[in-house]
């Protein structure tokens, strides 16, 4: 069993990453869970399936393997501290009568919303019992992988819990114990957190600051995906020469008219500024590329769609994943 | 009852009705703009480049940021996290204005009205007890919270609105919460905290006499011990014990917060990208502000893309770079043409703009009412005062003619 970590900056497309992940990972005979943690129901979305319940329901069809004739089965879970709290207590504690009390006096609200730290070890924990199911719950679908898609860069060594406050204030009892499993699990070399960026300066900054944070508290950094990444319609000599204002207005428009287009003036300059748009971006894009690539972790590359994501960009997404050796 | 803001365009267009930025920043009435939006789609840029616009415009400005990146807090000189506004240098004065910024520190703000509100020894049993600890640094709505109260505290200190105010205005960025809704919840979700019926139960034993503990409580209690441990229940009870007489004054002051956001005087802004998922929890906060009669003053699409000149579409763009390439091969020797990528550049741009035309349409159709002011992309990273200004002369709406000259 292998749990997959996704975080990445707000923008980034994180949950896209982490679908494609999964639809990566489930091929013919391999079982994967899909999490999503923040109540945003985006994989419902992405798939275009209803709303998803405190359940886990068969998603789709993983991408088969090459030469392989069928994938593996995905399945979702969205998990919400509220279920999650409920689940709990029912499968530990045999409370009956004062769950139901719970509830009424305000704690589970208390619990979920306000009491620090306590939301997160909840979501942790089921993400938890699906990588490590045990006898209380029964007939449970035991899985390959799972891949969850997780809160944001800034926030995520607080999620994962070992900066817990919790944790810091439950120094013994079942918090605690359970806690501690969950941190066992996360450090252990079963476990990768994959950091989702786009070859931008804001969200590579925080991809670096994202895995120094990780590293100081033991968590193993996985792959960076970069995601997004320009169409690379130009080679270096045309991006030079774009650059540089050297290109000839004339042969551009020559060439146009062998295309069969009429080469009006307004056309050549939309192309000339698009380009120069462009080569700007790449020399960003190039920039920030060798930072990632300075990080000395693997690096995976994902075009940006113009078409926008659909269930069909997933699986290419995921094939492209695939192809450069994720997972 | 609020002013309405909106400003309506002329009736049957299809487009949503022009957000006169300019205009919102010179309105010496507007004396704090909130900026709002999910997570990554600039927030915090424009808020910085509406502040500096809005000083170089002549007004006492004051941005109170959360989470700006490195250099361009640098470039405002609040890399220094001491939740005092600090003046901005570089600024133009030439129109008598002035800018000054800040970067919240949660912590600090929540200690802070602890203090105020409480004698030393009790602000010291709080400060020092560990749930409070663990609470004003990481609580869900805390950070949310106290972006609240520091704007409510900039606001009287500052005494916006009198003649002798240190600042005009305020522009304030939130919180990057996944949903934008946190932020409008927080005043109630502290009010929740502070009212809960279990907060309630929890003073009851420190209060008076176990005969008040209900059989359910009891069962409660036990639980909750059980789970947690017995000495965070003490923690918790001795902190909501110490804490009881300041309920009060802290929710009066959330309340007083929740009025002045709803007052003629604030104008909220929805930041969103051009993208489906932003543009779908901009719809909620349009939704949600008018529910809370919160002034909506409109949406900024940030780092819009520009569609090309041209007026070639994307299919006729991808056929004739086919056409192109495949002459090209009958030539081997020669090198493909640069056209051919060109081709395929403005076919991509053309689509994606055509994407993000399709998800602001379905904005404006469903919001008919919410003027609308975009933001085109700038080509490189935001990252000192002339980029902010270059955002700010986009946001103030000049022409494409203009982008070119400045960029």
């Amino acid at each position: 069993m292998r749990l997959h970590i996704v975080t990445g900056k707000g923008g980034t497309g994180k949950s896209t990453v982490a679908a494609a992940l999964a639809l990566a990972l489930a091929t013919r005979g391999k079982h994967v869970l899909l999490c999503e943690v923040e109540g945003r129901q985006g994989i419902a979305r992405m798939f275009d399936v209803d709303p998803l319940p405190y359940a886990e329901r068969r998603l789709a069809t993983g991408l088969p393997a090459p030469g392989d004739a069928g994938g593996g089965v995905v399945h979702a879970l969205h998990i919400d501290p509220e279920s999650a709290l409920l689940e709990y207590l029912s499968m530990y504690y045999k409370l009956g009568p004062a769950g139901r009390a719970l509830d009424r006096f305000g704690v589970v609200e208390f619990a979920t919303t306000i009491a620090p730290g306590v939301r997160d070890v909840l979501l942790t924990g089921k993400v938890y019992e699906a990588t490590k199911r045990n006898a209380r719950n029964k007939g449970a679908i035991e899985y390959d992988a799972v891949v969850l898609d997780a809160p944001p860069t800034g926030r995520i060594t607080q999620f994962l819990g070992v900066t817990n406050e919790l944790a810091g204030l439950a120094k013994v009892g079942p918090i605690k114990t359970q806690s501690d499993s969950v941190t066992r699990l996360l450090r252990s070399d079963r476990t990768a957190v994959h950091l989702v960026t786009l070859l931008e300066e804001m969200p590579v900054q925080e991809t670096i600051d994202g895995i120094t944070d990780l590293r100081a508290h033991d968590l193993p950094v996985g792959g960076v995906v970069v995601n997004m990444v320009r169409p690379r319609e130009l080679g270096a000599e045309d991006l030079r020469a774009v650059r540089a204002g050297t290109i000839d207005a004339s042969t551009v428009a020559a060439d146009l008219e062998r295309a069969g287009l009429e080469a009006n003036d307004a056309l050549v300059a939309g192309l000339l500024t698009e380009a120069r748009d462009h080569a700007e971006r790449r020399a960003l894009e190039d920039e920030q590329r060798d930072v990632v690539a300075g990080l000395d972790r693997p690096t995976y590359e994902l075009p940006r769609l113009a078409s926008g994501i659909d269930l069909g960009a997933l699986y290419e997404l995921a094939g492209s994943l695939r192809e450069q050796g994720l997972p | 009852m609020t002013k309405n803001r909106t400003r309506v365009g002329p009736r049957g267009s299809a487009e949503a009705p022009r957000l006169d930025v300019d205009a919102l920043l010179d309105d010496q009435e507007v004396g704090i703009i909130v900026c709002c939006g999910s997570g990554g789609v600039g927030k915090t840029t424009v808020s910085a480049a509406l502040a500096l616009r809005a000083a170089e415009r002549g007004r006492r400005v004051v941005v109170l940021t959360i989470d700006p990146a490195r250099r361009l807090a640098q470039s405002m000189g609040i890399r220094e996290l001491d939740n005092t506004p600090r003046p901005v240098d570089g600024v133009d004065a030439g129109a008598g204005g002035s800018l000054a910024a800040m970067m919240l520190d949660m912590k600090r703000t929540f200690d802070e009205v602890v203090e105020s509100q409480a004698t030393p020894e009790k602000t010291r049993q709080i400060l020092d007890n560990p749930f409070y600890q663990a609470l004003s640094s990481s609580f869900a709505g805390t950070q949310e919270y106290m972006a609240m109260e520091k704007l409510g505290q900039i606001h009287r200190d500052a005494r916006v609105g009198q003649p002798d105010a240190t600042y005009d205005l305020i522009v304030v960025d939130t919180p990057p919460s996944r949903s934008a809704l946190d932020f409008l919840d927080a005043p109630e979700r502290l009010s929740s905290f502070l009212d809960g019926r279990f907060i309630r139960l929890l003073l009851v034993p420190a209060r008076g006499p176990a005969r008040f503990m209900t059989a359910g409580l009891g069962i409660v209690t036990s639980a909750l011990t059980k789970v947690l441990g017995a000495h965070v229940l003490r923690d918790v009870q001795t902190f909501v014990a110490a804490f009881d007489t300041l309920f009060g004054g802290f929710r009066q002051r959330a309340q007083q917060t929740f009025r002045l956001l709803q007052a003629d005087g604030t104008a909220f802004l929805v930041i969103a990208a051009p993208e489906a998922d932003a543009l779908r929890e901009a719809a909620y906060f349009v939704e949600r502000l008018s529910e809370d009669g919160m002034p909506l003053a409109g949406l900024v699409v940030n780092r819009a893309g520009q569609r090309p000149l041209g007026g070639l579409t994307p299919e006729a763009a991808v056929a004739a770079a086919a056409k192109l390439a495949s002459l090209a091969r009958e030539e081997p020797d020669l090198p493909e043409p640069l056209v051919v990528g060109l081709l395929r550049l403005y076919a991509d741009r053309c689509r994606l703009v055509d994407r993000e035309a399709t998800v602001s349409a379905r904005f404006a159709a469903a919001h008919p009412q919410v003027a609308t002011a975009r933001v085109p992309a700038l080509a490189g990273d935001v990252n000192d005062l002339d980029d902010l200004r270059r955002v700010g002369v986009l946001l103030g709406g000049q022409d494409d003619d203009t982008l070119s000259e400045t960029g």
